[in-house]
């Protein structure tokens, strides 16, 4: 099954967020996530199962100030 | 230091939405040649609060947290910086949030690459969607008092007008709106953000009554950034005292310090 995460795709089989992210080996203490452009909260991540053609944002925090 | 500096900075503390700070300096975490050189800048400038930006994490297992470089006691202030629309800052508010646990957010929508100038109407639209979902909103818009005023009106905690083009270094250019600024909205906090290059303009642009100052580059691209982070801090604190103790009038002539009786003839 095919999702999408940062716009590149990567194959999960019956897998949730929280599946996924332990599969990409991201902190998960400094991240966030978006399903599908709604932010899924943290507590939800193992309970949110990935969909064909999902579409996800992990973010995570840079150094910036502005534009 | 000398007491009245001490007296000044501890009656007054900037407060934004119920947080207080000592310091009137906001520091950006982007530009330094090295996060060891971030640190002591930020170190020197005694500023309490940090600004960074949010983006996509890289999936080839090669992200480093770079918060763990920040000073544990900083409060982080993340920003939409890179937004170009309503829509798109208000996701990256709301993903903000989750992440770090915060209210606050320094809203920045802009509206042109070469500029970086804000547009002030997606910046008031993501403004107003923002306080509604309960965020500490700090606008990041141009020197337009009307749009200041909606900007209150839409229930943001502090407005922030720029001085000059982000990472200019020009310092205040628009001396005259921000006065106006000032004096039109006695009991706005208003944030310099964008345009200093140097203490001077720093200590300008709180001689002209802002709350605080937000920069970046004028810092990182300093050669020794922790020394102009030193100097940024002083200069906000002299610029502060000196509004707050009320300049004198400017005369186009010369007005005399010593009595004009009693001079020898």
């Amino acid at each position: 099954m095919r999702v999408y995460v940062n716009d590149e795709v990567i194959e999960v089989f019956g897998a949730s967020l929280a599946d996924l992210i332990t599969y990409l080996d991201l902190p998960s203490a400094r991240i966030a996530v978006e399903l599908n452009r709604e932010v899924v909260r943290r507590n939800d991540w193992s309970g949110t199962m990935l969909h064909e053609d999902d579409r996800v944002e992990i973010v995570h925090f840079v150094g910036g100030g502005a534009g | 230091m000398s007491s009245a500096v001490t007296a000044v900075s501890q009656q007054e503390k900037l407060i934004v939405a119920g947080h207080v700070f000592s310091s009137r300096l906001i520091i950006g975490t982007g530009k330094y040649r090295s996060y060891e050189e971030m640190r002591s800048a930020h170190d020197a400038s005694g500023a309490e609060m940090v600004t960074v930006a949010v983006r996509r994490v890289p999936i080839d297992r090669s992200s480093e947290s770079f918060l763990d470089y920040l000073n544990p006691s900083l409060q982080i202030l993340p920003n939409t910086a890179g937004c170009y629309t309503a829509e798109d800052a208000v996701r990256t508010a709301r993903l903000a949030r989750e992440a770090l646990q915060t209210d606050l957010v320094k809203l920045e929508v802009i509206g042109d690459q070469t500029t970086l100038f804000p547009d002030n109407e997606q910046t008031l639209e993501a403004a107003r969607v923002l306080v509604k979902e309960g965020f500490v909103v700090l606008p990041y818009f141009s020197d337009d008092l009307i749009m200041a005023k909606k900007l209150l009106d839409a229930g943001c905690a502090a407005i922030m007008p720029l001085a000059a083009p982000i990472g200019s270094g020009l310092g205040v250019q628009n001396p005259a709106n921000l006065r106006i600024m000032r004096e039109q909205l006695p009991d706005a906090t208003i944030i310099v953000d964008a345009g200093v290059g140097t203490a001077s303009d720093a200590a300008i642009a709180m001689e002209l009554g802002a709350d605080g100052v937000l920069m970046n580059t004028a810092i990182a691209e300093a050669q020794d950034p922790a020394n102009m982070a030193t100097a940024m801090k002083l200069a906000i604190q002299a610029g502060r005292l000196a509004y707050v103790a009320g300049r004198m009038p400017k005369r186009l002539y010369a007005s005399a310090s010593s009595p004009l009786a009693g001079v020898i003839k």
